[in-house]
């Protein structure tokens, strides 16, 4: 007994990845979500991001699964800003469990950068000169599906999200855009993947067009019941129900369905196609939006490290804010509140041979920004 | 609403209670019989669902994935009752809470490393796509009428099971006085084992059936899991009856509340607020249902005092 738990004792020393070698200039934290529901996200962020920083010698990166709750992820920042040491944070998936770490974070003079979760708060009110958003403000996709809506001529659009603060600012994104009226309205419950009830009022609605955000499992879901209840009506959504892990389990329920996003695959520029192969060639799978996220954020992050130290917070940060890389979206910049400006696409589901992958049909939103900037005070 | 809808959304309350009571019935029946609570219940959902979603990639066969899910769960049973869960019938249930839970994340985990993390692809077959119009006024989707036949097939077959047949007898016996039924020389581990295994192949087949039409991921069967330990609690633990009309009830109370409520708050109140207050509320009235119901009844409705 006394041997098993020595070995035991031993095996969790070893497993535990805070054994660097010397020469290391920066140390980054990632939190993310790798184990349970939805961690398809998380670990599309961590290749990414490790795809962009591979062989660089000056980064080294500790990984910590947060099981996509709160209270963990806090445990594990304050174990990485305390014990670790480390200079940068990254890698939250969930909004909640952003404002749950973000803003001590950010006030312990640490930088975090955002490779997903784009909450409101922290885009206005709440803005800080450490943290920068490399994906999006959560509204932005929304947005553009609801600009997207107005130019397909939608007139009477049947909206729904889950009841929580991401479902919320999503039906409010859509809105701020769409220029039609609501044939209905309905927050979801959370998690929640049989939409029956919700299919037969959309049925009964008379709509013209479906409006949905319900990210990872809930999306895959709705679009299966959707398509086999025969409701003739175009759909439309954010990315997250259309990326390329969801896809495989939608199936062919997905051909033809908009979407928007401010990536794809079919971007035309040299940085997205080598990240493209690249990724297929390491792991053997095409990446979604949330790898190119990650990817993103890593050469954002080396960008930055050229001119300047870490340790030098000043310099280090205009660094950031020049976000002088080669983004896989093509053109990017941060507007004053350190979130993207951004073009945002409509993308389309489509078969290549018998893979279900997206391209894009149009530009929903040119350089487009969000509402937030002016209440950030920066 | 009119009366269409109206019962639309019934149908799909029901649909969704039989549901539930497949997942029930094997957790009312483990614990009325071998007095274990096993959270990892949600799990056999699971690996049925991934079990369908293995053999229809590989076959293309529904029908096959089907079989699959009730043969696949049936075995995972079989196997963790006679490696884990034999060991925690004398312990109490704190213990049996704590291992089960365990085996949750085990089983979750293990699942994940074998399948990866992303969702599975697993769709009903071309036979049961699409609508079939009911009364020639209601067009209802084909499959979720199977769904609903299939619970009362299985209801059924379970009533006949436990009524007319010797391990029926045996179960009863069991449920009533263990010990006795051991005395009487009533192999009892084997028949501890075949209710576990019963229980395992009916949630395994509820995840399958399921699955098809949701998503086969890991964690899918912990949110119905809950669901099903309200059922049986309305119902009264151990009772099948009690898992049968309960599933029912949270099913139509389920449904029929989240779509309705907000139509009737918005007699009195601003669309938005209706839309956010109701659906906050439709989301809380099975829970609401269960405290009523323990509060007249509280053993259940069919439970024994």
């Amino acid at each position: 007994m006394k041997k098993l738990k020595t070995t035991l004792a031993a095996l969790m020393i070893m497993s535990s990845s805070t054994i660097f070698a010397d020469g290391h200039q920066l140390k980054v934290g990632m939190i993310t979500t790798l184990s349970g529901g939805g961690s398809g996200l998380g670990i599309d962020v961590r290749d990414g991001f490790m795809l962009a920083v591979k062989g660089n010698e000056n980064i080294s990166v500790i990984i910590k699964d947060d099981q996509r709750k709160p209270d963990i992820a806090v445990q594990l920042a304050d174990k990485m800003i305390q014990s670790d040491k480390v200079d940068v944070l990254t890698g939250i998936i969930w909004s909640n469990l952003a404002m749950a770490v973000v803003p001590a974070a950010v006030n312990q003079g640490k930088f975090y950068l955002s490779p997903n979760a784009g909450p409101s708060k922290l885009a206005g009110k709440g803005c800080h000169e450490n943290y920068f958003n490399v994906a999006w403000q959560n509204d932005n996709l929304h947005e553009a599906a609801g600009g997207y809506a107005n130019s397909a001529g939608f007139k009477n659009s049947f909206i729904l999200a889950p009841n929580y603060p991401a479902g919320k600012d999503a039906l409010t994104g859509y809105k701020r855009f769409f220029k039609g009226k609501l044939a209905g309205e309905i927050y979801t419950k959370l998690g929640q993947k049989d939409y029956a009830a919700e299919i037969a009022q959309i049925r009964a609605s008379g709509a013209d067009s479906v409006f949905f955000f319900l990210p990872g499992g809930m999306g895959i879901g709705f679009m299966k019941q959707f398509s086999q209840s025969g409701i003739n009506v175009p759909v439309v959504g954010p990315a997250f129900s259309f990326d390329q892990g969801i896809l495989k389990a939608v199936g062919d329920a997905a051909l033809g369905v908009k979407n928007t996003s401010q990536w794809s695959k079919d971007i035309d520029n040299p940085a997205n196609k080598k990240f493209v192969s690249d990724f297929q060639s390491e792991y053997g799978r095409l990446p979604s939006l949330y790898a190119s996220q990650g990817y993103d954020t890593g050469k954002l992050l080396i960008s930055a490290m050229i001119n300047a130290k870490v340790d030098d917070k000043d310099k280090f940060r205009d660094e950031l804010r020049k976000a002088n890389f080669a983004s896989t979206r093509g053109k990017f910049s941060f507007d004053k509140n350190h979130h993207p400006i951004q073009d945002i696409y409509v993308r389309e589901v489509i078969k290549e041979g018998k893979t279900l992958t997206n391209k894009i049909v149009s530009v929903g939103l040119k350089d487009h920004s969000n509402v937030y900037v002016s209440e950030c005070k920066m | 609403m009119t009366s269409i809808l109206f019962i639309e959304q019934l149908l799909n309350g029901i649909q969704f209670g039989t549901m539930l009571f497949l997942m029930s019935a094997g957790l009312t029946l483990i614990f009325g019989v071998m007095g274990l609570i096993n959270l990892a219940h949600g799990s056999f959902y699971m690996i049925g669902a991934f079990c369908a979603a293995l053999v229809a990639g590989i076959t293309g066969s529904f029908w096959l994935a089907l079989g699959a899910s009730l043969c696949g769960a049936a075995i995972a049973g079989v196997l963790i009752e006679i490696l884990i869960i034999r060991r925690l019938y004398r312990r109490d249930h704190l213990d049996q809470v704590l291992a089960t839970f365990a085996l949750i994340l085990l089983l979750s985990e293990g699942v994940r490393w074998y399948f990866g993390a992303f969702p599975l692809y697993l769709s009903i077959p071309d036979s049961l796509n699409g609508t079939v119009p009911i009364f020639s006024e209601i067009i209802y989707s084909k499959y979720r009428l199977f769904i609903i036949l299939m619970g009362f097939l299985i209801a059924v077959g379970l009533y006949l099971l436990i009524t007319k047949t010797r391990l029926g007898i045996r179960i009863r016996a069991g449920q009533n006085d263990r010990e006795m039924i051991s005395a009487l020389g009533v192999d009892i581990s084997k028949l501890y084992t075949v209710v576990f295994a019963l229980g395992a192949a009916l949630a395994g087949l509820s995840g399958a059936m399921i699955g098809a039409i949701q998503s086969v991921e890991v964690g899918m069967g912990e949110p119905i899991l809950i669901l099903a330990f309200v059922v049986i609690v309305i119902g009264g633990i151990g009772s099948i009856k009690g898992a049968f009309v309960g599933s029912i009830l949270v099913g139509v109370t389920d449904t029929l509340g989240r779509v309705f409520l907000p139509d009737l708050l918005k007699i009195f109140m601003q669309p938005a607020e209706a839309t956010a207050i109701g659906s906050s509320i439709g989301s809380m009235l099975i829970y609401i249902l269960m405290a009523l119901i323990l509060i007249t009844k509280p053993s259940g409705l069919f439970g024994k005092s």
